[in-house]
């Protein structure tokens, strides 16, 4: 078991509804966010490209923010979600510092927050709230060692990405271009 | 070419939090670790060298490590979010979380440090013993002394390690993080141990009295500054070397927001004048050995919030 999440580039329109339904879901305080909408204009003059990315933690599979934790608060579970207790955490903010994408904000309340893939939805066998609003359906979702699931097919059918290759953490949010 | 030309995050109002989430405290408590780490190396290495008699500011100097350490502890407790939960660093040990292991090691050094200390207490300061008459109102303390000095050579030997890892540590705490491009470089552990050196024996220089003494750290100052000026252009061609983020963070250092505290604060007025003061100091002229001294620990504290500021700033993405 192995969750990944793969989006469509192509078909995100920069809603942001995503942002909003986590937002809801999650109890994220004013001001914070868990996941969040890119816009990365590239290429130059006259040949532009616009790519509009939902980011959100990439579940790393050599999640940095893990290692340097001291507590142990940060930890990866089964299907390779990247977590972290609050009761455990001191807020020292070695992981905010450890992540390459910024993922991980200080909750108010003095713990480190970050997206969790809706944890508490996959128990219920729902999908992450940013899934599941998708107006374009640009978020898919599962198991990316089921070779037939439907994130696995997408991967092996189109091109994608992944954030930042270069910084090794092995990200588990894959994006089609 | 493909360039990125534009990229904005967050594109939302009012959601981007701030990620500069080390303060002051961070850069206090980095610099008075590596101080004290300083002092306590020089300490132990003169003790076991059978040397501490020919130079007492050694002993004098020995008040500041308990004092830094626990300040320093302090300010890294002040500065965690969930302050009341700090035990939770000692209920695990994690090898791979320098956070981890600096708090042990911390949580052993402290303690080492107000013990030899306190071995030191009656014969180095008379006059405070004479005020504050512990060994009269307490009596078991004179066992415990006794129990101390005898085992004097013990703490030495364990200073010695603690102390280098205590000073290597304050740059692996930065230099693990290589999501900050500024940080990433295994340069930052030797080149913290050796500014820690070095402030460490400036703070023993000021407290000298004895003119051969200042001398001999005068003349160690000056060699740790030349090891730390060669550490620091290694450094910076490690940066120029890098790839893109890398070269995007050290233009926070060469020519931009830090380069005056950097280049003017902390490699000409802490490294390149004391050198040069500590030089004519050496050829014969009379120079006080407390300006150059004073430079140099003004310099480490600068040195310390530059890279831990600056070090936020830089990032992989946008
Ligand atoms: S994206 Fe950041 S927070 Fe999420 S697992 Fe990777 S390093 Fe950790
Ligand atoms: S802030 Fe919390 S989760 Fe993050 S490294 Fe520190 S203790 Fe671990």
């Amino acid at each position: 078991m192995r969750y990944a999440m793969v989006i469509d580039t192509l078909k995100c329109v920069g809603c942001s509804d995503c942002v909003v339904a986590c937002q809801t879901e999650n109890n994220v305080p004013h001001g914070y966010c868990r996941d969040w909408v890119t816009e990365a204009v590239s290429g130059s003059y006259p040949n532009l490209e616009l790519e509009l990315r939902s980011e959100r933690c990439n579940h790393c599979a050599n999640p940095p923010c893990v290692r340097c934790c001291p507590t142990g608060a940060s930890h990866v579970i089964e299907g390779g979600i990247v977590l972290v207790t609050a009761d455990q955490c001191i807020g020292c903010g070695a992981c905010i510092e450890s992540c390459p994408y910024d993922a991980r904000y200080q909750h108010p309340d003095g713990y480190v927050d970050k997206c969790t893939f809706c944890h508490h939805r996959l128990e219920k066998g729902q999908l992450p709230a940013c899934v599941s609003v998708c107006p374009t359906k640009c978020m898919y979702f599962g198991d990316l060692d089921d070779p037939n699931s439907e994130i696995s097919q997408l991967l092996k059918n189109r091109k994608y990405k992944t954030l930042s290759p270069e910084a090794g953490t092995d990200p588990h949010v894959f994006y089609l271009i | 070419m493909q360039e990125e030309l534009f990229t904005s995050g967050r594109n939302i109002p009012n959601i981007d939090p701030s990620l500069q989430i080390w303060h002051w405290p961070i850069s206090l408590y980095l610099f008075l670790g590596g101080l004290a780490a300083g002092i306590l190396f020089f300490a132990a290495l003169f003790y076991l060298m059978g040397k501490e008699k020919q130079y007492p500011a050694l002993k004098k100097a020995a008040v500041i490590p308990p004092i830094a350490l626990s300040v320093g502890l302090l300010a890294l407790v002040y500065d965690l979010t969930h302050p009341l939960f700090t035990w939770q660093l000692y209920t695990t040990f994690r090898i791979e979380s320098p956070m981890s292991w600096g708090a042990w090691v911390l949580l052993i050094t402290t303690p080492l440090s107000f013990l030899w200390l306190f071995s030191f207490y009656r014969s180095t300061f008379p006059k405070w013993e004479s005020k504050l008459k512990l060994f009269k109102k307490f009596k078991f303390l004179e066992k415990f002394e006794k129990f101390l000095i005898t085992n004097r050579t013990y703490m030495a030997y364990a200073l010695i390690p603690l102390s280098i890892i205590l000073g290597v540590y304050t740059g692996i705490l930065l230099s693990a993080f290589n999501a900050r491009p500024l940080w990433n470089n295994a340069i930052l552990g030797p080149l913290f141990l050796t500014s820690g050196l070095s402030t460490g024996a400036a703070a023993i220089i000021l407290l000298s009295r004895n003119r051969e003494e200042r001398h001999l750290f005068s003349k160690i100052d000056l060699g740790l500054i030349i090891v730390e000026i060669a550490l620091i252009i290694h450094m910076i061609m490690g940066y120029y070397a890098g790839s893109q983020v890398q070269l995007e963070a050290m233009d926070l250092l060469v020519g931009g927001e830090f380069t005056l505290m950097f280049f003017g604060f902390v490699i000409l007025l802490g490294l390149l004048v004391p050198a040069i003061l500590e030089v004519i100091e050496l050829l014969g002229f009379k120079v006080p050995v407390a300006v150059p001294a004073a430079l140099v620990i003004i310099g480490g504290l600068l040195f310390r919030f530059i890279m831990v500021e600056a070090g936020q700033l830089t990032r992989y993405l946008y």
